[in-house]
C-alpha cells in the first residue's frame, strides 16, 4: 500500500464540476491530478444544453476560466419561450422572467468541445502545481485502507493515494456507489434526455429564428405531441446546429412502454417545429442521458472519508419546472469542494474537507435550490394518485377549461415564478393535462409545414462512433426474463420493440412444447446512459478507457 | 541520461505503394521511403527511458538527404530533440559492416550515450548485422531482444526482460553495465502505469509538437570528412560481402491472373467447387 503513487487531490471526471474543482485546486497551489475516461474529455458527456450562470452562486464558469463564453459555448440564449402544443394548435408563454432570475448570463453549449476547452485550460493551471489532467483513463474503484477510502484504482495506472478524491465522474458515477453514497435504483428518481442535433447554417438560425449571429434562443415544448408521457422537449440554438431533444420522468417512459426516439421524432417533425428546420434535414448526432431528478436524490451529505461527490455524482441537477439546470451547480459544487479542502488543510485537519462541503452546499443555498423545501412538504399531496386523479378531471372539465380561459394571464405568471415552479408536482396534469389544455383553450393554429424526414433508429446507431465491448461486455444481464427486464427493449434510447439491431431486444425462446419471452443483450450500440440499470436487472460499469461510444458533439 | 536510437529509412513495401520493374526489380525512385517498422519498437524503448529517467533523445539515420523525413517521422513519435543524418556519396551502396563502422563514429562524435537502441532488423536486407556490429564497433555490452527494460540511474546499470525463441518462448533477465547497446525486439511494449509517467509524455508530446514543425532546423548532417572516416573502409570499397545471386521477387498477389466467375452462372460456380475440393480436406 506504501508504494502506490502519491498526489494531494484527485478529480475524476473532466467535466464542468471536475474542471471547476480542479481550477480551484490549483490555484490555491494543490497538486491535482485530473482523470477522464474519455479519449478526449467531452467525449463520454451529453447535455442539454444550457449553461447558466447565477448570481447567487459562489462560483460560475466564467469566474474561473475567464475566456470561457468565447471559446467554449455556443451562443447567448437570450430568449426562452414555453411552446404548450395540442395537436396543431400552439399557445406560447415567455419565461422571461424564470430565464432571467439569478442569472448572470446562459449560454448554449455541446460538451465535446466545451469540455475539450475546459481540460485544455485545466491541464495547463494543474500542471503549475505538479500536476495535470490525463484523458483515456478509467478510475474503476476506490483505494481503501484499513476500511477507509485513501484513493483510487484505475485499469490503465497503478493506484493512487491522494488526501482528496473529488468524484465528479457523472450520473453513473462508480466511485459514489462504490463508497455506499448512491442507492437511486428507482425509476422515478430519474429523468431521461435524448437528443438531436441537426445541422443548420449560422445564417440560416439567425433568418429563422430572427436573431443577431451572437444572439440564441431556448424553446421548450409541451402538450399533447408526447403521447401522455410526463416531460417535454426543447430546442435550443447553437453556433451552426440546433440542439434538439426530449426529457421524460424514466418511471412514465417505462409505465408507457414508450419508445424514446419515436417521442423525439414526435417533436422533429411536429409542424409547429417546420419553422425552424432548415430546408434539408441532416442529423449530425443522436445521443442520449439519464439525468437525477435532484428533488428526490440530491445527496445531503455528499462525502465519505477523503472523497467528496460533486454535480451529476452528488444528484445536483434541479428541475425549475420546464428549464433544467445542472452544469451550473457542477461548477458551484466543484468549487465549493475545493474551497472545502483548502480551508481544512489549513487547519490541519484535511479529513474534515466532507463536513464542510456539506456546510458549504447547506449555507450557500445549494442544497435548497435542489432540494426545496416547499416541494417536499406539497408532495404527499400534489403526487398523491387520488389528489392527481382529481386535480386532472377538474382541469379537463368545463370549469377547469372556464377557469384556464379566465385566468390566462395567470398562466404567464406561474410560468415565470421560481416560487411556484419548485413546488411543480411530477405529474401527468403539470406536464400533459394543463399544457395541453392551455394549448387547446387559448392556442393558434399551426401555419408552419414540416417535412423533416428524421433519420430510423438504425440510421442513428450507424453514425456513432462506438469501440466495440465485444467478449468483455460492460453490462451483464442478470434476470433475461421479460418480467425482468423487458422495459429496457423500449425505455433504451437506441433499442426498440421488434428491432433487433440495437442493444435489447425481446426474444421467443421455445423448447419442448413450451415459449418463453426473454430478453437479449447486444451492447454494440450502448450510448452509456444507463437507463437498463435502473429499469432492468443488470450489473452494468463504464466501459473501459477509450471503449465504448465517443460523441462529437455531446 | 542520454539515448540515441537507430533508424533507417527503407522502401514502403506496402501493396498499392511499392513499385517494381518488370523484371520484378524494386524500382527505389518510384517506392516512397519509410521509416523502418521495426525501428517503432526501438524508438518506443527510447521514450519509455526518458520518460522515466529524463534526459535527452537524439535519432541517427544513415542515408540520403531523403531520409530527413524518416527523423521527422521519429521525431514525432519519440519526441526526439536532435536528430543526425549521416550521409555522404562515399556511404553508397554499404554493407551491414561498412554501415555499422560509419555509424559507431559518428556515435562516438556525438559523444557516447548511455544508451544506444536499435530495431530489430530492417525491412529491406532483413540481415539483423547493423546493430550488433556497431555494438562491436563501440565495445559495449548488447541486450538483444529486448521485451521490457528499466534503468538503475545510481547503479548505472539497465535490467533488460529479452525473449529467448526456444521450443517454447521464455523471457529471461539480464542485467548490464551502461553505457549499453539495446535491440528492441518487435515484442516491446512500453508501460506506462504510473500518472507522473503519463504526464511526462504528455509534456515531451507537447514540446515536440512545436518543434516537429521545424523538423529541418533539427538536423545536423555529417559526410565522411566530417567523421575523419577513410573512404577506403566506408560505402561500397568498405563492404566485404559479396552478393551471389538475387532471386526475383514474386508478384504481388493483386497482379497474379484472376478467373472470374459470376456468383449466378451454376456451371462457372461448380467448376470452382470442383477444383477447391481437392484442397477441402475430409474425403
Amino acid at each position: 500500500m506504501t508504494d502506490a503513487e502519491q498526489f494531494e487531490a484527485v478529480v475524476v471526471g473532466a467535466g464542468p464540476g471536475g474542471a471547476a474543482a480542479a481550477a480551484v485546486l490549483a490555484n490555491n497551489g494543490i497538486e491535482t491530478l485530473v482523470l477522464e475516461r474519455g479519449v478526449e474529455a467531452g467525449s463520454k458527456n451529453v447535455s442539454g444544453g444550457l449553461i447558466y450562470a447565477e448570481q447567487s452562486a459562489a462560483y460560475t464558469v466564467d469566474d474561473l476560466f475567464p475566456e470561457f463564453r468565447e471559446g467554449a459555448s455556443e451562443r447567448p440564449v437570450t430568449r426562452n419561450h414555453m411552446d404548450n402544443i395540442a395537436g396543431e394548435t400552439v399557445h406560447t408563454v415567455d419565461l422571461k422572467g424564470v430565464h432571467e432570475h439569478d442569472t448572470e448570463w446562459c449560454d448554449s453549449v455541446l460538451r465535446r468541445p466545451m469540455d475539450a476547452w475546459l481540460a485544455e485550460r485545466v491541464h495547463e493551471m494543474t500542471a503549475e502545481t505538479g500536476g495535470g489532467l490525463l484523458t483515456d483513463v478509467r478510475v474503476n474503484g476506490l483505494l481503501w485502507d484499513d476500511g477507509e477510502i485513501v484513493g483510487v484504482t484505475c485499469d490503465e495506472l497503478d493506484p493512487i493515494r491522494a488526501d482528496l478524491v473529488v468524484a465528479a465522474d457523472g450520473v453513473n458515477s462508480e466511485l459514489a456507489r462504490a463508497a455506499g453514497l448512491m442507492d437511486w435504483d428507482e425509476p422515478d428518481e430519474w429523468f431521461q434526455g435524448v437528443k438531436a442535433v441537426v445541422d443548420v447554417e449560422p445564417d440560416v438560425i439567425d433568418e429563422r429564428f430572427g436573431i443577431d449571429e451572437d444572439e440564441g434562443v431556448a424553446r421548450l415544448f409541451g402538450g399533447d405531441l408526447f403521447d401522455g408521457v410526463r416531460g417535454g422537449g426543447f430546442l435550443y440554438t447553437n453556433r451552426d446546429s440546433l440542439s434538439i431533444g426530449t426529457v421524460f420522468h424514466l418511471d412514465s417512459l417505462a409505465d408507457e412502454r414508450a419508445e424514446p426516439h419515436e417521442l423525439l421524432d414526435n417533436l422533429l417533425t411536429h409542424p409547429h417545429l417546420g419553422q425552424w428546420l432548415p430546408d434539408e434535414y441532416e442529423e449530425r448526432e443522436y445521443s442520449a442521458k439519464l439525468v437525477p431528478d435532484s428533488k428526490k436524490v440530491a445527496h445531503g451529505s455528499p462525502h465519505r472519508d477523503r472523497l467528496l461527490l460533486v454535480g451529476d455524482a452528488a444528484g445536483q441537477m434541479q428541475a425549475q419546472g420546464p428549464i433544467i439546470k445542472g452544469m451550473n451547480h457542477a461548477v458551484n459544487a466543484g468549487g465549493l469542494a475545493a474551497e472545502a479542502y483548502v480551508e481544512a488543510k489549513s487547519r490541519n485537519a484535511p479529513h474534515r474537507a466532507g463536513e464542510r462541503y456539506e456546510t458549504k452546499l447547506r449555507e450557500e443555498g445549494v442544497m435548497d435550490k435542489l432540494r426545496p423545501t416547499r416541494y417536499e412538504l406539497s408532495r404527499p399531496l400534489s403526487e398523491s394518485g387520488v389528489v392527481t386523479g382529481a386535480l386532472d378531471g377538474l382541469a379537463r372539465s368545463a370549469v377547469g377549461r372556464f377557469g384556464v380561459r379566465a385566468v390566462g394571464g395567470l398562466t404567464e405568471r406561474v410560468f415565470n415564478s421560481p416560487f411556484a415552479l419548485g413546488m411543480l408536482p411530477d405529474t401527468h396534469t403539470s406536464y400533459v393535462t394543463v399544457p395541453t389544455i392551455l394549448a387547446e383553450e387559448l392556442g393558434e393554429p399551426v401555419t408552419s409545414e414540416n417535412d423533416a424526414d428524421p433519420p430510423t433508429l438504425e440510421e442513428r446507431i450507424g453514425e456513432l462512433t462506438y469501440d466495440t465491448d465485444v467478449g468483455n461486455p460492460h453490462i451483464e444481464l442478470r434476470d433475461n426474463s421479460y418480467e425482468a427486464s423487458g422495459v429496457a427493449v423500449t425505455a433504451c434510447p437506441v433499442s426498440a420493440d421488434g428491432f433487433g439491431g440495437g442493444c435489447y431486444r425481446e426474444e421467443t425462446v421455445k423448447s419442448n412444447g413450451s415459449e418463453e419471452r426473454v430478453v437479449s443483450l447486444d451492447t454494440q450500440p450502448c450510448v452509456e446512459c444507463g437507463t437498463c440499470a435502473v429499469v432492468a436487472d443488470t450489473t452494468w460499469t463504464h466501459p473501459r478507457g477509450g471503449k465504448g461510444v465517443e460523441y462529437d458533439q455531446g | 541520461m542520454h539515448t540515441v536510437v537507430l533508424t533507417k529509412g527503407v522502401p514502403d513495401f506496402r501493396e498499392g505503394v511499392v513499385s517494381f520493374d518488370e523484371d520484378g526489380h524494386l524500382e527505389r525512385g518510384n517506392t516512397p521511403t519509410t521509416m523502418n517498422p521495426n525501428d517503432e519498437h526501438a524508438l518506443r524503448a527510447a521514450l519509455q527511458t526518458r520518460v522515466r529517467h529524463g534526459g535527452q533523445v537524439d535519432v541517427m539515420s544513415m542515408g540520403p538527404p531523403g531520409y530527413k523525413d524518416v527523423l521527422r517521422e521519429a521525431m514525432e513519435s519519440v519526441y526526439a530533440d536532435d536528430l543526425y543524418l549521416v550521409s555522404d556519396k562515399q556511404f553508397a551502396a554499404a554493407d551491414t559492416w561498412a554501415t555499422a563502422i560509419t555509424l559507431a563514429t559518428a556515435i562516438q562524435h556525438r559523444g557516447e550515450p548511455d544508451l544506444v537502441f536499435a530495431g530489430f532488423k530492417t525491412a529491406d536486407g532483413e540481415t539483423g548485422h547493423t546493430g550488433p556490429q556497431t555494438c562491436w564497433c563501440l565495445d559495449v555490452p548488447i541486450i538483444t531482444h529486448v521485451v521490457a527494460l528499466d534503468v538503475d540511474q545510481e547503479e548505472e546499470r539497465v535490467r533488460a526482460k529479452r525473449l529467448v525463441e526456444g521450443d517454447v518462448s521464455e523471457i529471461e533477465t539480464v542485467e548490464a553495465p551502461m553505457p549499453a547497446f539495446i535491440v528492441a525486439d518487435p515484442e516491446f511494449e512500453p508501460s506506462y502505469r504510473t500518472a507522473r509517467d503519463r504526464l511526462e509524455r504528455k509534456r515531451l508530446r507537447a514540446d515536440a509538437r512545436d518543434r516537429a514543425e521545424t523538423a529541418e532546423e533539427h538536423v545536423t548532417m555529417w559526410d565522411h570528412s566530417e567523421l575523419n572516416l577513410d573512404p577506403d573502409y566506408v560505402g561500397l570499397d568498405g563492404s566485404p560481402t559479396i552478393v551471389s545471386s538475387v532471386d526475383p521477387i514474386p508478384k504481388a498477389p493483386s497482379e497474379r491472373e484472376a478467373t472470374v466467375v459470376d456468383p449466378d452462372d451454376a456451371d462457372g460456380m461448380s467448376a470452382v467447387v470442383d477444383e477447391l475440393a481437392p484442397f477441402a480436406g475430409g474425403d
